[in-house]
């Protein structure tokens, strides 16, 4: 873990995706609230881990830091340089420091392409060595990731998931880049194949220094890689701390919740535990709740959470929440 | 020991396909006592969910084969009993939830209709009495203002009251037994904790016997009695639940405890990995089917396959190998 500066800053993030009507006229009628208002950073070097619901924001999230979507509002920078001010080939250059490690291995490569192709393509776009070097590199990669060299004019088909999210990983290595996000790179994969895959992320980043942004909604596995954590909870990040003190002391209502529904592979402690069992579901995205977004569901509400949205503030050493009960 | 509910002897589940023969189940015989819950972990593939399929007769022939010397349900042997008589315990004494509440409720008819049609057609009740029965079963699971809901379609419940219908209407014929195929799988973790929180308050109040199939092994150590782990179609360890978290025999619930990020343990160790990955079920290795991966692997491995044997009270495993040694038992 370095603790050598900040590479990514995010600055109340916004992306709002329109709902519309009308098929000439397309009127707005509303908006999804995907991300609202977020504001962390990132450290070189470290994994900092996302963590929420299905529909929370944390892939909008993911996204919109690279770029893929652009935000409704706020400002996202990577080192000194505001993202969302860049276009076209400026973007395109920037991009080569940020890469992206998807969720579903079957659907994140192309069956028409060989794994030499699919990995060769971001060396291709950038115009990187001419072809014979760009196999050699190619070669090179598909060790790094633990698969043969032979593999490489295989098609997606011929290996099984975790040997297609290596495949994945390789390509997200090819430009060297400093940054990765990993959108939930093991959830699709069986248990015995997570640990293969969660070892292999980090050697990589001891290596080479990588900095990662680890989505994911299993909270063991995010405890396990992640240096800092964070909690999403429909489009606003609740709080974030080092690992260590969320997992320890969380005190946000929602992270508290969230922590003591994860099941633990161990019946003693399992038989004992006291479950907070929220209530209901997660509320639309469409239409968040007013005030604090999670009140209708906390157990310690109070009148003020349904009025005011509350404010994100540091309430100890690197420990940032977003809660009037606090 | 409690009498025993259901007891499988010997299934073989196959699939006849184009590209060959799939081996899904290979040998497997449990049992289930009165109360009890019994877990059946295992990868996707491991046959966890094809071997309850095969005892409700539920695999359609072809492309599927079951062979089974016997499947007692009480005093019936299943595999004996007509199809009609097999509807009758589908619907009312053997329930069934499943994975994907939505691919399991049928779209176009309302969720009070769904509840009511086991009753109708299981306990021949008359409409007003299915209808009340549903709204109280509704209640019974958590839904509020049940009566109100019985109208509702399944898209406009959400995933978790999804399953939770699914739970009532499960329910809805008392049945002694309740099977449990990755019900919360799709769900998110405090759903989930809500609905296994759910289960768990319903099979102790109505005393029912409980098989819960998942590949989660968080889940199961809340939650079960006993737990059968599967790999490739075959049991390789079955033991009392705190045996088999606390003391694993087998090389594959071993390396699959130990293979877990846990929220119990100190963080940033590394975890240990299983080489490879699951074998084909065309092909199955000549030996134990785990051999390939296994850390333990002996000449012997490769050439025979493993029988369950008990090897503590109580606890079985199918393996030639002591852990605790490394040498051939």
């Amino acid at each position: 873990m370095s603790e050598n500066g900040t590479l990514i800053k995010v600055d109340k993030m916004t992306k709002h995706f329109p709902i519309t009507r009308g098929i000439v006229f397309q009127r707005e009628v509303g908006a999804v609230q995907a991300v609202d208002k977020v504001t962390f950073d990132i450290r070189k070097g470290e994994t900092l881990g996302l963590v929420g619901e299905s529909g929370c924001g944390k892939s909008t999230t993911g996204r919109t830091i690279l770029q893929l979507y652009r935000p409704t509002s706020g400002k996202v920078y990577f080192e000194d340089q505001d993202l969302t001010e860049l276009k076209g080939e400026g973007l395109r250059q920037m991009r080569r420091n940020m890469q992206m490690i998807f969720q579903d291995p079957y659907a994140s490569l192309n069956p028409r392409l060989t794994i030499a192709s699919i990995i060769a393509e971001p060396l291709e776009v950038h115009g990187i060595g001419n072809a014979k070097e760009r196999r050699a590199k190619v070669q090179d990669l598909l060790k790094l990731v633990g698969l043969s060299p032979h593999f490489i004019n295989r098609y997606p088909h011929e290996f099984s998931g975790g040997q297609r999210q290596r495949i994945g990983v390789a390509r997200a290595l090819a430009l060297q880049p400093e940054f990765i996000v990993c959108d939930e790179p093991i959830s699709a994969l069986d248990v015995s194949i997570q640990a293969q895959v969660v070892n292999l992320l980090e050697e990589l980043q001891e290596t080479f220094g990588l900095t990662y942004l680890f989505i994911a909604h299993d909270l063991s596995m995010v405890r396990h890689i992640s240096d800092r954590t964070a909690v999403m909870y429909l489009g606003k990040i609740v709080e974030l701390a080092t690992r260590d003190e969320l997992y320890s002391h969380p005190l946000h209502p929602y992270t508290q919740a969230l922590l003591s529904a994860v099941p633990v592979p161990n019946p003693g402690l399992e038989r004992k535990r006291q479950r907070i069992i929220l209530e209901g579901d997660v509320p639309s995205a469409v239409n968040p709740p007013s005030g604090c977004r999670f009140n209708p569901r906390c157990p310690l509400a109070i009148d003020i959470c349904s009025e005011v949205d509350p404010e994100w503030r540091e309430v100890g050493p690197d420990h940032w929440v977003a809660c009037h009960v606090v | 020991m409690a009498p025993k509910v259901l007891e499988v002897n010997n299934l073989k589940t196959r699939f006849h396909t184009n590209e060959g023969t799939v081996h899904a189940v290979n040998g497997v015989s449990f049992y289930i006592g009165e109360g009890e819950t019994l877990g059946i972990v295992g990868e996707s593939g491991c046959g966890k969910t094809v071997s309850v399929l095969s005892v409700m007769r539920l695999i359609p022939q072809p492309p599927g084969e079951v062979i089974v010397d016997s499947v007692m349900f009480y005093d019936r042997n299943l595999v004996e009993l007509k199809e009609e008589e097999m509807r009758e315990v589908r619907g009312s004494q053997i329930a069934m939830i499943f994975q994907d509440p939505m691919t399991s409720l049928n779209p176009v008819l309302t969720i009070g209709f769904q509840i009511m049609e086991p009753m109708r057609v299981h306990l021949g009740m008359s409409e007003e009495e299915a209808r009340e029965r549903a709204a109280e079963l509704l209640n019974l699971v958590g839904i509020s203002e049940a009566a109100n809901r019985l109208d509702d379609y399944p898209h406009q419940f959400s995933g978790g009251m999804r399953q939770r219908a699914m739970i009532a209407m499960a329910l809805s014929c008392n049945p002694p037994m309740l099977i449990a195929d990755e019900p919360t799988t799709a769900l998110d973790v405090t759903i989930q904790a809500q609905i296994v929180d759910l289960v768990k308050r319903l099979r102790d109040k109505l005393g029912m016997s409980l098989i819960w199939i998942t590949h989660d092994l968080g889940i199961i150590a809340g939650l079960a009695d006993r737990v059968m782990v599967m790999y490739a179609g075959f049991v390789v360890e079955e033991a009392d639940i705190r045996p088999l978290y606390e003391d694993p025999r087998h090389p594959y619930t071993y390396a699959l405890l130990q293979s877990l990020p846990r929220m119990d343990g100190s963080p940033g160790e590394d975890l240990m990995s299983i080489d490879g990955i699951p074998p084909e079920l065309y092909e199955l290795p000549k030996g134990c089917a785990f051999a390939p991966r296994c850390a333990y692997v002996k000449e012997k491995c490769w050439e025979e396959i493993p029988q369950l044997e008990e090897i503590a009270p109580g606890h079985r495993i199918a393996c030639f190998v002591d852990i605790k040694t490394g040498e051939l038992r």
